[in-house]
């Protein structure tokens, strides 16, 4: 059995640089008990947090990585303690000293240098909506600005995102435009990983876009920018007015400026992404859109809402190595066969991404489909 | 006007001391107009410090005097009797609150201290224009209403009406007995719970000096101690009690059906019945939303079969006025809807228990005969018992409800009692077994072999759920589609562990009933964060409220087992016996005022006075108060669009001079 002696000094480390729910949390269990990596590889942070609490060795070790900031744990936790806080200012001190994972490094740098996570080049930013003639934003001419995020501007599976929401917004007769090249990577991730600094940097080079345009606005594709400019950058003072694309599309069809006519013909259900459900409570203006779709049968999975299961995308998961058969995504394809659908929704690029990998890898091309609301709605306009 | 104050400033140890520069108050108050004296002292309120003022007053001939300490509500009274003893009259001695308003709110002392002179400027300046007032006496009706016809409230009852008190016991249900009759054993004596509260209960239905009004809620309240007038609703249970002779054969003979309360919705009973067979009245009433009589159809298969006659569709509703001296609210708890918590899947899977619904099951006189079986018909192998379900939780309560630990202790021995061979798992954060025998309960239960597991569960799958969503790894061997998987970390293994059980019961959150802030206004009780009915003082007054008269006994007050809710039901009769027998009460001189000559007749304050001391001279075309009546409100002079009305003790000319002391500062 292992001897140790506490050291303090690193548990106010951690309070002071963010995590300053630390003391509060009485090792209920409940945390660890919720969390997603129980499934398929257990990872307790209701450890990982007493460990911190005492300063002692292993608090840093490999279980803090694992962690995708779903923030099931912080939904259940009785105590209130804001979990991924903790995560995110241990995962800072570490970052600090050098000590982040290999692929996370490579990521960070990548946005640094391009503003972007995915290498690609800047000046590519704005391609996608160039090929659709989006204009670019005019506050005397436009109500929202479309902000694409990183992963639609530079992803080809990801980019029909986008091109559904320019065609669905068309259609609804919403007025947008786009910042595109100027605009960087919103920086959600980032902070979650634990590079603050790049985050801060990524968030002043945004507001400064945005005032010099004129944004007041913005209309995001993923719930992770949504989350960095409503709540991450109101921090700073930011007054920005946020919307989520499910959250206009709901409604415009409940105003009926949509109109919804081609019958879909399909069972579909609806996986809720951590940062649109738990983060901010948009649970049912998804599911209203999906529902007001001639011709689907709306099906529910286990794991809904509030206990939605993670993607395995988030807090930096989405570069990092995760085995075949331990991605939350490959147990959610199958969760979603068992309730019997044939398409599986979401309302996030990193859950598109994520649930269309097991979805191929699994073997399940012809059993189902995966597809974000928005191009579900895009197909069903006449 | 008063012309020699003496102003003491109290240290109060250091929670005014600490803070506030006491010295350079006592310097700044000897400055002040007609003061003559300026002092300090540790603790005001002690004998010494009370002697102070009393020496005072007599040499130096003071005929004011100001205390810097606490709040009024801790100490007026005490310095009022202080300088009543030195021949003063008890109205001409002001406090100023430099401790709650002052020392306890910042940690700023030169702040602190500036407050602290303008609060002492203001009461020298109020006390110069005190006038001398009387006290007066009013007799106390010799009788106390009790509110909640649970165990509290039983005992309650029975303590006051054996001292020969005239009691009325109101219960809202047909019966009384509340919870703890539909309890099977309690802990951790294993006592028959029944057995030990139904002699109770008939002693209460028997008692000479007790009137039991069950089915019948509190209308309104008004008076104030000594002489409350409470107005009860008697519900219409249309069945005439007194003719009545509890045979029972209406409800054998009624044809329609709904879930029984008292059995927590697992078995059923009739539209018109007795919630149990041991309910103290044991005379029925009729359901209105169950007998199809309210739903327009006709049917008299009760009326048809009563031989006494009693069924009596046409009865109403009556309100019964009542007069009483003090009051004991007795109203209980409500067990938190375990919905709410939707990863415990009641509701969702059918061998999920409330704790009350298991109470009922493993009773022998519940659905089940006290066989614990599962809906289906099997023998548990294998029950989990969760620990904390909304309690010590901020997403639905904060606070430890104090039972749970207890009881689900006590099921763990009901269940090997029965079933010696079935797992029984505990599911716990911390075991809280601070009674009296709980610790060595907690020991028995261990030797008993049930599985206590340091971790509160997370989630509860079902069986054929969990094939879908376990994942390729987490799939247990045998595991059948109607069994459950209880997920939680053993957190003194640091392993997660997968139980698969056959039952589960949760320990949902005792909370405060949904209706006690209503209850609450109607006697003028509040309710604190938690819900529950606060008391005066959580240490040394907590069976007294923040209204004179009205005392609270149990589980409205906080979540209590029944030990300790028996102890304060006997504390809170105690209270209002020790009230009653003074025969007489004080009353405050600070009553309002009507200038005769400037009143118009307007009525306007007639109909806001709350304690109806308001009366009309039609001859004289003026209003006029009943000062016996009047508790000094001031809601009246607020509203005199003619300012005829002054309260005593708060007139302008006080209150003015209080904002230019303090304003002086």
């Amino acid at each position: 059995m292992e001897v140790a002696t506490p050291f303090v000094e690193v548990a106010n480390a951690i309070i002071e640089s963010g995590g300053k729910d630390l003391n509060e949390c009485y090792q209920c269990a409940t945390c660890t008990g919720s969390c997603p990596w129980g499934y398929v590889d257990p990872l307790n942070i209701r450890q990982l947090i007493h460990l911190a609490q005492l300063g002692l060795e292993g608090y840093e070790g490999n279980d803090l990585w694992k962690c995708t900031t779903c923030g099931t744990c912080k939904a259940r936790c009785p105590r209130g303690v804001g979990i991924i806080d903790i995560v995110r200012s241990i995962r800072m001190m570490i970052g600090e000293g050098g000590l982040i994972p290999q692929s996370l490094r490579q990521i960070t740098g990548a946005v640094r240098v391009d503003g972007n996570p995915w290498n690609g080049a800047k000046t590519e930013r704005n391609k996608w909506a160039e090929m659709l003639s989006v204009p670019t934003f005019d506050k005397a001419k436009h109500e929202y600005l479309l902000f694409a995020c990183c992963m639609p501007s530079y992803d080809k599976r990801s980019r029909k995102i986008a091109e559904a929401a320019v065609k669905v917004l068309r259609a609804g007769g919403i007025t947008f435009g786009v910042l595109g090249a100027e605009e960087v990577c919103c920086g959600e991730s980032m902070r979650k990983i634990g590079d603050e600094e790049l985050f801060g940097t990524l968030k002043t080079g945004n507001l400064e876009l945005f005032e010099k345009a004129g944004v007041q606005k913005i209309l995001t594709l993923s719930p992770h920018c949504y989350q960095a400019f409503k709540t991450d950058y109101a921090e700073s003072g930011a007054k920005l007015q946020v919307s989520h694309i499910t959250e206009v599309i709901s409604a415009l069809v409940l105003l009926g400026k949509l109109q919804l006519k081609k019958p879909l013909e399909a069972t579909v259900t609806y996986h809720d992404p951590c940062y649109l459900g738990r983060y901010n409570n948009i649970f049912d203006a998804p599911r209203n859109v999906l529902k007001a779709i001639p011709g689907v049968k709306f099906v529910e999975m286990f794991r809904v809402g509030d206990s939605s299961l993670c993607c395995g995308g988030g807090g930096g998961r989405m570069w990092m190595e995760t085995k075949f058969g331990e991605r939350f995504s490959d147990l959610r394809v199958p969760e979603a066969l068992a309730v019997g659908a044939t398409v599986l929704a979401t309302a996030c690029p990193y859950c598109v991404s994520m649930l269309q990998d097991s979805r191929l890898n699994l073997d399940k091309e012809s059993a189902i489909d995966v597809k974000d609301v928005t191009e579900l709605v895009a197909e069903s306009l006449a | 006007m008063a012309k020699r104050i003496g102003v003491y400033i109290c240290h109060c140890g250091m929670n005014i001391a600490g803070t506030v520069d006491v010295p350079a108050v006592v310097a700044e108050a000897k400055l002040m107009p007609r003061v003559v004296l300026a002092k300090e002292y540790k603790f005001m309120c002690s004998d010494p410090g009370q002697e102070l003022i009393r020496k005072d007053i007599k040499e130096h001939e003071l005929d004011a005097v100001v205390v810097a300490a606490c709040s009024p509500l801790m100490h007026e009274r005490t310095f009022r009797k202080t300088i009543q003893a030195a021949g003063l009259n008890p109205y001409l001695v002001q406090m100023s609150n430099i401790r709650e308003q002052g020392s306890w709110v910042t940690e700023d002392k030169g702040a602190a201290t500036e407050k602290a002179k303008a609060l002492v400027a203001g009461a020298v300046w109020r006390v110069a224009q005190h006038t001398p007032l009387e006290m007066r006496l009013v007799p106390i009706t010799p009788a106390v209403m009790i509110v909640g016809g649970g165990v509290g409230g039983i005992q309650a009852a029975l303590d006051i009406a054996d001292a020969g008190v005239k009691v009325y016991l109101v219960e809202r249900e047909p019966t009384i007995g509340g919870y703890m009759a539909m309890f099977d054993k309690t802990f951790p004596t294993l006592d028959c719970s029944a057995c030990i509260l139904t002699p109770k209960m008939t002693s209460v239905g028997c008692h000479p000096n007790i009137k039991l009004m069950t089915y019948s809620e509190i209308e309104s309240v008004g008076g104030f101690v000594g002489n409350f007038q409470v107005k009860v609703r008697r519900k219409a249970a249309y069945v005439d009690h007194d003719k009545c002779n509890g045979c029972g054969v209406c409800t054998e003979k009624c044809p329609y059906k709904t879930p029984s309360e008292f059995d927590q919705g697992l078995s059923m009973r009739k539209a018109i019945y007795v919630p149990f067979p041991q309910a103290v009245p044991n005379k029925p009433v009729i359901d209105t939303k169950t007998c199809v009589r309210w739903q327009g159809k006709k049917c008299r298969a009760c009326q048809k079969a009563c031989e006494p006659g009693a069924i009596d569709y046409e009865q109403k509703d009556q309100l019964e006025e009542i007069t009483v001296g003090s009051i004991i609210l007795a109203t209980g708890f409500q067990a938190m809807d375990s919905k709410k918590i939707p990863q415990f899947g009641y509701g969702r899977l059918p061998e999920v228990y409330t704790a009350l619904e298991f109470e009922r099951l493993n009773n022998a006189a519940g659905p089940t005969q006290g066989k614990i079986v599962t809906k289906d018909g099997r023998t548990p192998q294998s029950v989990a018992l969760l620990h904390c379900i909304g309690s010590r939780d901020e997403n639905h309560h904060a606070y430890c409800s104090r039972v749970c630990c207890m009881y689900a202790l006590k099921y763990a021995h009901l269940i090997k009692e029965k079933m010696h061979d079935a797992q029984v798992y505990s599911f716990y954060i911390d075991m809280r077994c601070f009674g009296k025998g709980y610790e060595e309960f907690y020991k028995r239960l261990q030797t008993e072999g049930i599985k206590f597991i340091r971790g509160k569960a997370a989630a509860v799958w079902g069986g054929a759920e969990w094939k879908h969503i376990g994942g390729p790894n987490g799939q247990l061997e045998g595991l059948e589609d109607n069994q459950m998987v209880v997920q939680a970390e053993d957190s003194l293994l640091g392993k997660l562990l997968r139980v698969p059980v056959d039952m589960v019961v949760l320990t949902p959150a005792v909370e405060a009933r949904s209706d006690a802030p209503e209850i609450g206004r109607k006697f003028l009780v509040s309710c604190g964060a938690d819900g529950f009915f606060i008391e005066q003082h959580p240490k040394l007054a907590p069976v007294s409220t923040t209204n004179d008269g009205v005392f609270i006994a149990g589980a409205c007050q906080g979540p209590k087992d029944i030990p300790d809710t028996v102890a304060q039901a006997s504390a809170a009769a105690s209270k209002a016996l020790s009230l009653i027998s003074r025969r007489e009460i004080e009353v405050e001189g600070t009553t309002a005022n009507i200038v005769d000559d400037l009143c118009s007749g307007c009525k306007c304050c007639l109909t806001l006075c709350p304690y109806n001391a308001i009366t009309f001279d039609d001859a004289r075309k003026r209003s006029a108060i009943n000062e016996v009546l009047c508790k000094g409100c001031g809601t009246c002079v607020a509203s005199c669009p003619s300012s005829a009305i002054t309260a005593r003790h708060f007139t302008d000319a006080q209150l003015f001079a209080e904002i230019e002391g303090v304003m002086s500062m």
